[in-house]
C-alpha cells in the first residue's frame, strides 16, 4: 500500500514548554478535501505549520507520503493565512503567483518564461488574469485570497494545506474557493484547509478532523461530523489538559 | 585619474567627499530598503551602535584599527545584538521593540565604557564615531595601483559591491522571505538564515562606513531613503532604484550645503535625506498629504456636483411652477464656495445651462442626474425590502450611498429588487435615461 498523504504520529506541540496540542495521531486519505474544524485556541492553525516545520514538535513525527517533511518540500503547497503577510510590499499579484515557483527552482536560479507562464495559467485559475500587473494592496480582500490560492497553485503540489482561505471573503469568492479546492480534489491532490465556519463543513469536506487541544476524531464527514463529537469539541476545554499545560510550563512537581 | 590633477585641490577633495558619500548611502540604502520592507528598521540602528564595543574589543586583542579585525568584531557584536533581541523577545517575554532597546543602548554604553578604559590615546573616540570626518577623507590616502586614493574609497568601495551582488543573486530568496517568511522556511529557504546574513551585511556596512563618515549618516541611510521610496513607488525595483537615487542626491546637496554653511558634512547628508522623506510625506502620488488634501477636496467636488443634478432631476419631475435661479440652486445644496464651484464647474461641463434667472438641465446633464437618482431610488428600495428600514428613514442614507453606486452595482441591485419601477415612495425609478416628459418646467 503507497504510504499516505499525511500520517501524524503522537504529535505534541508547546509554546515555551506549555503543550498547545497533545498526542495528535492521525491518517489522512489521498484524493480527499479534509477540514479541520474546532473552536477558536483549539489549535488549527499551530497544527497546520507545526505539520509544515514551521514551529518544532516537543514530541511525535509527521510524514508526508512516508518520508518526513524536509524531504517532501516538493509535494507541498501551503496558503497561509491572508492577515500574516503585509500587503503594502511593493509587489503585484502576479509576482506573489510566481513565488510558487520559487520552491521548485530552488537557490539562485531566477523564474524565467516557463515559470511566468505557468504563474499567468495560475491566475487565470482563479479568475485574476486582469489584475496580473496591479500592486497588492489595490486588491480586494477576495482577490487577495485569491492570488494566494493562484500561488499555491504554482506550487504544483500533491498535498495543500490551506489556512482559514475563507476568512474575510465575500460570497462569490468562497464559491469560486471551494470550487477550485474540490477540482484539485477531482485531479487527485489532497487538501487539508483550516475551516471554522460549521455551518458549511458538511457541504465542503469530505473528510473532517475535529480538534480541541487533542484530537476529538478524524474520518468521513459523515460518520465523524456528528453531533457528539461536536459536543466533545465544543462543549469546553477539557480543564484537566489545561491543568496540566500549566504544570509543564511550571516544570517538575517537587 | 590624470584629469583629477588638472582639479584644484578643494574641488579634489570636493569630489571624493561626494564620490564616498554617495557610495556609503548607497551601499546602506539598498540594505534599508530591505530593513524598511521587513519593518526593522530600528535593526539597523541597534546595530549601528552596538557594534561599538565590537570594534574596542577587536582593537584591544589586536592592538591595531585594522579593518579586518575590526569588521569581525563588529559582525560578531552585530549578529549577538539580533540573537539577543530575538531571545529577549521570544523567550523572556518582551515586546521587540523593548527587547532591542534595552539590548543596543546596553552594548553601546558597554562599548564607551571600554573605550574610555582601555581606548584612552588611541584615534577612537565616541564623537568621531557618531559624526564622522567626511570633510577630512580626502586626507587619509593609500596607494592603489600606483594611484592615490583615499582610505575610506577602499573599505567602502568592496562592500557596495558586495550589497549589491547579494541584492541580485539572492533576489528571489530576499523577496518570498520578506515578503512571507513563513512560505520561504516551507520551501527551504530558511528565513532566518537569510536575517542573519541581511544583519550582517548590515554589520559590515556600519563597519566600513563609521570611522571616516560616521555612524549618524549610516542610520539616516538605512532608513530614509528606503522609507522614502516605498512611499514614491510599489514596485520593489523601482523602489530599490530611488533609494539609490536619492542616497546619491543626499551625497551631493549635502556636501554642497554643508560646504555653503561650513557645517558637518555628513550631518548635513542626513538633513538633505530627511528633506526628501518630507517632501514625499507631502506629495507623494498616492499616500503623500497633498494627494489626499486634493482627492479629498475633489471628492467633496463631485458630490455636490451631484446633488445639484439630482435636485434639479427632481424639479423637473414635480414640474415646478419657476426654474430655480443660481443663487437658490447653491444655497439648496449648502451654499459656500464648494457649491458655487459645483455650479460653475457642472455649466463648464455642459450638464447645465444657467443665466441669472435659472439654472436648467441640459439633456446630458439629466442623463446624467437621472443615473443618480437611479441609484438613490434603488438604495431606498432595497433598504426597506432588505433592511427593514420605515420609509422615513431611507432617505438620508441613500442621499449618502447615491454617489458611491455605480453601474454594475445598480444592476445587481436591480435585479434583486426584480426590477421594481418604483420607490418605496411610489416615484419612478429612472432607466438612466432622460426621464418620460410630464409636463416638465422646460
Amino acid at each position: 500500500m503507497p504510504p499516505p498523504p499525511l500520517e501524524i504520529h503522537d504529535m505534541t506541540v508547546a509554546y515555551h514548554r506549555k503543550p498547545v496540542l497533545w498526542d495528535i495521531d492521525l491518517t489522512v486519505p489521498e484524493g480527499s478535501l479534509v477540514g479541520i474544524v474546532g473552536p477558536n485556541g483549539a489549535g488549527k492553525s499551530t497544527a497546520l505549520i507545526s505539520v509544515l516545520g514551521l514551529i518544532p514538535l516537543a514530541s511525535g513525527r509527521v510524514e508526508i507520503y512516508g518520508k518526513p517533511y524536509a524531504r517532501q518540500r516538493h509535494q507541498v503547497g501551503y496558503v497561509p493565512q491572508r492577515e500574516s503577510v503585509d500587503w503594502d510590499f511593493p509587489v503585484t499579484a502576479m509576482d506573489v503567483v510566481l513565488m510558487g515557483t520559487y520552491g521548485r527552482l530552488g537557490w539562485i536560479r531566477r523564474p524565467g518564461a516557463a515559470e511566468r507562464h505557468a504563474a499567468r495559467l495560475c491566475l487565470a485559475q482563479v479568475g485574476m488574469e486582469a489584475q496580473a500587473d496591479r500592486q497588492i494592496r489595490q486588491l480586494s480582500g477576495g482577490q487577495q485570497q485569491r492570488v494566494f490560492l493562484a500561488r499555491a497553485l504554482a506550487q504544483d503540489a500533491r498535498i495543500y494545506f490551506m489556512d482559514e482561505p475563507f476568512a474575510g471573503v465575500d460570497a462569490s469568492t468562497e464559491q469560486a474557493i471551494v470550487r477550485l479546492l474540490q477540482a484539485l480534489r477531482d485531479g487527485g491532490k489532497t487538501v487539508i484547509v483550516v475551516h471554522h465556519d460549521l455551518q458549511t463543513v458538511a457541504d465542503y469536506f469530505d473528510h473532517v478532523i475535529l480538534l480541541n487541544m487533542r484530537l476529538i476524531a478524524s474520518g468521513p464527514t459523515a460518520t465523524t461530523f456528528t453531533h457528539e463529537n461536536l459536543h466533545k469539541a465544543y462543549g469546553g476545554r477539557l480543564t484537566i489538559l489545561d491543568e496540566a499545560a500549566e504544570a509543564v510550563r511550571r516544570g517538575p512537581a517537587p | 585619474m590624470a584629469w583629477l590633477q588638472s582639479l584644484s585641490p578643494d574641488t579634489e577633495t570636493t569630489l571624493w567627499v561626494m564620490l564616498i558619500g554617495a557610495m556609503t548611502n548607497t551601499a546602506c540604502a539598498l540594505l534599508g530598503c530591505y530593513l524598511v520592507l521587513r519593518r526593522m528598521s530600528l535593526l539597523g540602528d541597534a546595530i549601528s551602535h552596538a557594534v561599538l564595543p565590537g570594534l574596542v574589543v577587536a582593537f584591544i586583542l589586536s592592538g591595531t584599527l585594522n579593518v579586518g579585525y575590526m569588521f569581525l568584531g563588529a559582525l560578531a557584536v552585530g549578529l549577538l545584538t539580533s540573537a539577543l533581541t530575538e531571545t529577549l523577545h521570544r523567550h523572556g517575554g518582551v515586546a521587540e521593540d523593548a527587547a532591542m532597546g534595552v539590548v543596543f543602548t546596553s552594548l553601546f554604553a558597554l562599548g564607551v565604557i571600554l573605550i574610555k578604559r582601555y581606548g584612552s590615546g588611541v584615534d577612537l573616540d565616541p564623537g568621531c564615531v557618531l559624526e564622522g570626518l567626511l570633510e577630512f577623507v580626502d586626507l587619509n590616502r593609500v596607494e592603489v595601483a600606483g594611484h592615490s586614493v583615499p582610505r575610506a574609497l577602499v573599505s567602502i568601495a568592496p562592500v557596495l559591491a558586495l550589497n549589491l551582488l547579494f541584492l541580485v543573486v539572492f533576489w528571489k530568496e530576499l523577496l518570498v522571505s520578506s515578503f512571507d517568511p513563513a512560505l520561504a522556511t516551507t520551501m527551504g529557504f530558511r528565513a532566518g538564515l537569510l536575517h542573519y546574513v541581511l544583519m550582517a551585511l548590515v554589520a559590515l556596512t556600519t563597519v566600513a562606513s563609521f570611522e571616516q563618515v560616521g555612524s549618524i549618516l549610516v542610520i539616516a541611510m538605512l532608513i530614509v531613503p528606503g522609507a522614502t521610496a516605498h512611499l514614491l513607488t510599489d514596485r520593489l525595483r523601482t523602489m530599490l532604484g530611488l533609494a539609490a537615487a536619492i542616497a546619491v542626491a543626499s551625497a551631493v546637496l549635502g556636501q554642497l550645503a554643508a560646504t555653503r554653511w561650513n557645517t558637518n558634512t555628513a550631518g548635513m547628508m542626513s538633513v538633505v535625506a530627511g528633506m526628501f522623506y518630507l517632501a514625499a510625506v507631502c506629495f507623494s502620488p498616492r499616500y503623500g498629504m497633498l494627494s489626499v488634501l486634493v482627492g479629498n477636496f475633489r471628492n467633496a467636488l463631485t458630490i455636490v456636483r451631484e446633488d445639484l443634478l439630482a435636485m434639479l432631476y427632481r424639479l423637473e419631475e414635480l414640474a415646478a411652477e419657476r426654474p430655480l435661479g443660481p443663487r437658490e440652486a447653491i444655497q439648496a445644496v449648502g451654499g459656500g464656495v464648494l457649491a458655487t464651484l459645483g455650479l460653475w464647474s457642472l455649466a463648464r461641463r455642459g450638464e447645465i445651462q444657467r443665466d441669472h434667472s435659472a439654472v436648467r438641465l441640459t439633456e446630458r446633464g439629466r442623463r446624467r442626474a437621472s443615473q443618480i437618482v437611479r441609484s438613490h431610488r434603488l438604495w431606498e428600495a432595497y433598504l426597506v425590502r432588505y433592511l427593514g428600514l420605515p420609509l422615513d428613514h431611507v432617505h438620508e442614507p441613500a442621499a449618502h450611498m447615491e454617489h458611491y453606486i455605480g453601474g454594475r452595482l445598480q444592476e445587481q441591485l436591480a435585479a434583486d429588487l426584480e426590477q421594481t419601477g418604483t420607490d418605496p415612495h411610489g416615484r419612478q425609478i429612472p432607466h438612466g435615461e432622460p426621464p418620460p416628459a410630464s409636463g416638465t418646467a422646460e
